[in-house]
């Protein structure tokens, strides 16, 4: 379906459905903005609350195999990282990336939330905002908007819904597989006319055109190369094995084979989502959500399956980036933590501070990022949870500040309301 | 606040309280329009989608049945047993058989939606039925979620919020689903025992069907209560199981007294005495009648039926309802339909995916005739079959639903639906009858104007009136 796809016949699909050229053709790489034109940020947001101790298992802090008991991971099982740290056996592609410099951990890092309420935290994640209900919209779509003045940047969330995260003034982009749309219809026409006084479809639209035309491109780019076959990115059957944005439901008898597929899609997502972003013109900016890391019960099975799916997204971006990895930055960070300790079911509830993981080949090499608390008793928040040592606002201002060079006091007042006291993270690349 | 008239009341009625019009319905809600929602209250509940009709406990057995058999499966893979085709044969028999009865359970309650003339009953049920989401993350609450629906919901829709409650929270769906069945007190007969056999036995106490019952269920997040309430809530509801299939209540509720923690427990500032299953309910008895519940959930009422963000003063009218009438979800109902602020002309709720196919099917008197019908456009537009994404149940607001690519897949959706529904019908009266007195100019045009029928009706389910309710 998709091989017949060529450049041709793209600019002949965005003239026939009205697309504005300026999305298609090269508005960026204008001289003046320099290296900041193709700078890209992606931000993963996983959710259900992701058990850090599980992401980067602290294997070497002492107290880590008592709290831990029958879920705890052994040295020899983990993908060692220094002393004290290892990576889930399943985070490979990670592993790789984090021994040539290009993945660290952030061990301890939370929100400003602590209300272990996964709906209020990620509210807190997504808009920036201090405190629950603080903002509507997201913090990544006020960058948008911050930077409109100066330079055109595109958002871009995966996934058929709009994560809060893109929300906002600035009309980001979605897109998720699907079917390709028939460029010999009148139909989508017909609809902008339609929908040309509606102030939330007509936007939305236009945009949902656009992004199809760039799909196109980014999947034929995929389809010439050997390692991936598109053809599963654009199923969706009955039973899909499931795709990260749609719920990816762990069955708790998900074979290896469902797995497998489950990795498969994850991994031509990231790779699909790499191909928008090394267009000209493409989203600077992405935002990817992944589900199910609410591992109350029988944690070790499902949390194996659900960070086998993260590594492949960011195997499949890796890949999909090509030589663009090295103007990238991607962090991926969860609403809250779990308990240090095991529960009484082999899983963990709601905690605070967990694992945030940063990427990409602009990242500068070195060790962990923020403090590790310990899980001493003394050490732990309200002697339940990893302690919090990093806002993860800080963490996004000094991406925000550092690579896409974004102004300090927009970051301070704007992007992340009242926090001029949260420091940005400087020095990550 | 002022009615608008009786044809534009009418039309409202059947998109906007209903599940949107099949053919003649608006018409027959022109004489008395609320009284033509009024009329769709009824104290036995809602309607059961009509199925195979298993029960939790058939379910549970099937499952039992199933897992026997992978077990077996799995056995003969590591080569210690003997290689019989059959048997594998009947392993994957089974699984289909659970997959199709699932598939089923949804069908049902699709073709249910699409043919029921009593939409605004069925829009009741669907409410609630997210409201206490149970979701397919495991595989025994996959099959469960029929049997929860019917069991668990529908009859008590039109009943007391705290019935309501009660069947939610005790029925095994909702046990399995937020991992209450295996929690244990850790000073309880259970938890002794264990910690007597030694080893790595994985007993205690899992908090996550208490949170979700004050935060989502009940007063809400904001409703002041702490880390403490809620561990309180958890051993209070400590022995809330199923039973095994070697006990009397297999795969139903059983309350199991040496799982359940001694002692007495305080919740947000009560003392809670008792010492059995009377704890829990007694818990959910005081979380019924809160007033933070009655704000908490009068607030998602509103914002389900009319608008995102919802005239204060129609969300205050339902609330003192609610507290008059201790939670009689009958009375608040009715209530809702008797407030003006849910009659505005304007239409402020984008349709979900599931709202909407559902008044695609309606508006040309069809139904979805198999799975694979309606499955995948779901699956394609956000919405996968009884997979919301998390206990808080599918978002209900235009900003998450009317994105790029979910206008993108419903168009290439409507072009497809058009193909196959559009060869007969007159567009234009196909747009009065969709839309009623809420049919605009510009849409009119649209319709009457276009190059084939198909285009037209593509036209018309893509329209903004006709997405909106």
């Amino acid at each position: 379906m998709t091989a017949q796809i060529n450049r041709r016949s793209l600019l002949s699909l965005g003239v026939g459905l009205g697309i504005s050229v300026n999305f298609l053709g090269s508005q960026a790489f204008a001289a003046s903005e320099g290296g900041l034109a193709r700078k890209k940020l992606v931000v993963i947001i996983c959710r259900g609350g992701m058990d850090g101790l599980s992401v980067s298992p602290p294997v070497g802090d002492p107290d880590y195999a008592r709290l831990r008991g029958s879920i705890a991971m052994r040295r020899d099982e983990v993908l060692m990282l220094d002393d004290t740290f290892g990576l889930h056996p399943e985070l490979q592609a990670v592993h790789a990336l984090a021994l040539k410099g290009e993945a660290r951990i952030a061990p301890a890092i939370a929100s400003p939330d602590r209300a272990r309420s996964h709906f209020e935290a990620q509210d807190v994640l997504e808009t920036g905002a201090a405190h629950v209900y603080g903002t509507e919209t997201g913090w990544l779509n006020r960058t948008l908007e911050s930077l409109a003045p100066i330079r055109r940047v595109e958002g871009l969330s995966v996934g058929s819904t709009a994560p809060l995260i893109l929300r906002g003034k600035v009309q980001a982009a979605s897109w998720s597989p699907g079917k390709l749309v028939d460029e010999t219809a009148r139909l989508p026409t017909l609809l902008q006319d339609l929908y040309k006084n509606d102030p939330m479809l007509g936007p939305a639209f236009a945009r949902g055109l656009e992004t199809e035309a760039m799909a196109q491109t980014a999947m034929t780019a995929m389809a010439a190369s050997p390692a991936m076959n598109m053809a599963a990115a654009s199923t969706p059957s009955m039973t899909p094995p499931g795709t990260p944005q749609m719920t990816m439901a762990s069955q708790a008898t998900a074979g290896d084979k469902q797995n497998k597929a489950g990795g498969d899609a994850a991994r031509k997502l990231g790779a699909t989502l790499g191909g928008f972003m090394i267009q000209a013109g493409g989203p600077q900016i992405a935002a990817v959500s992944l589900d199910g890391f609410d591992t109350h019960a029988g944690q070790p099975g499902q949390i194996a399956t659900r960070l086998s799916y993260v590594d492949a997204v960011l195997d499949g971006l890796h890949q999909g980036l090509g030589p663009e990895w090295k103007n990238t930055l991607v962090i991926a960070v969860t609403e809250f933590g779990r308990t240090a300790r095991v529960n009484g079911t082999g899983g963990t509830d709601h905690g605070t501070a967990s694992t945030g993981l940063v990427l990409g080949g602009a990242l500068k090499r070195g060790g962990i990022i923020g403090d590790w608390p310990t899980l001493s008793e003394k050490a732990l928040f309200e002697n339940r949870d990893t302690a919090p040592t990093l806002d993860m606002r800080g963490l996004f201002k000094g991406a925000l500040a550092d690579h896409m060079g974004v102004d300090r006091a927009i970051l301070d007042s704007k992007v992340f309301p009242d926090s001029a006291g949260v420091r940005p993270l400087t020095g990550l690349v | 606040m002022s009615l608008p008239s009786k044809d534009m009341m009418a039309a409202i009625a059947v998109t906007r309280f209903g599940l949107g019009a099949r053919p003649g319905e608006i018409d027959a809600a022109k004489v008395d329009p609320q009284g033509f929602l009024i009329g769709q209250i009824r104290r036995e509940g809602a309607d059961i989608p009509q199925d195979g009709g298993d029960t939790s406990a058939q379910r549970f057995e099937q499952m039992r049945q199933y897992q026997q058999q992978r077990k077996m499966e799995r056995e003969q893979k590591d080569g210690q047993a003997d290689k019989t085709a059959a048997n594998i044969q009947t392993f994957k028999d089974s699984q289909r058989e659970l997959r199709d009865k699932v598939n089923a359970d949804f069908l049902a309650r699709a073709r249910l939606g699409a043919n029921t003339p009593a939409g605004f009953r069925e829009r009741w049920a669907l409410f609630w039925a997210n409201h206490f989401t149970v979701s397919a993350t495991k595989q025994i609450t996959s099959v469960l979620i029929g049997p929860f629906e019917r069991e668990a919901i529908r009859p008590y829709v039109f009943n007391s919020f705290e019935n309501l409650l009660v069947a939610s929270s005790t029925h095994p769906a909702m046990l399995t689903y937020l991992d209450q069945a295996q929690s244990v007190g850790p000073n309880s007969q259970v938890a002794f025992n264990a910690a007597q056999r030694g080893g790595k036995s994985k007993v205690g106490l899992n908090e996550n069907l208490a949170r979700e019952i004050m935060e989502l269920h009940t007063v809400g997040v904001d409703a002041g209560y702490t880390q403490a309430d809620v561990t309180e809530f958890a051993r209070a509801l400590t022995g809330f199981s199923i039973g095994r299939d070697n006990e009397e209540r297999a795969g139903q509720f059983v309350f199991r007294v040496n799982a359940h923690e001694p002692g007495g427990r305080t919740i947000m500032g009560r003392h809670y005495g008792q010492s059995d299953v009377a704890q829990g309910l007694a818990v959910l008895k005081d979380l019924a009648a809160d007033p933070r519940t009655a704000r908490h959930v009068c607030g998602q009422i509103a914002r389900h039926f009319v608008s995102d963000t919802p005239p204060p003063s129609l969300t205050a009218r339902l609330e003192r309802r609610w507290m008059e009438t201790g939670g009689d979800l009958a009375l608040v109902a009715k209530t809702l339909v008797e407030s003006p602020e849910a009659w505005d002309p304007t239409p402020a709720k984008f349709k979900t995916p599931y709202e909407y196919t559902l008044s695609t099917w309606r508006l040309i008197g069809a139904e979805p005739s198999a799975i694979e019908r309606i499955a995948p456009i779901l699956t394609g537009l956000g919405q996968k079959p009884f997979s919301a994404p998390s206990p808080k149940g599918w978002p209900e607001d235009a900003q998450t639903w009317a994105s790029p690519d979910g206008l993108i897949k419903r168009m290439q959706w409507a072009q497809g639906f058009a193909a196959a529904a559009a060869d007969r019908t007159d567009p234009n009266a196909l747009a009065v009858q969709a839309l009623g007195d809420r049919l605009t100019p510009p849409v009119a045009k649209a319709v009457s104007r276009a190059e084939t029928r198909k285009e037209a009706f593509a036209l018309l389910v893509m329209s903004p009136e006709f997405q909106r309710r």
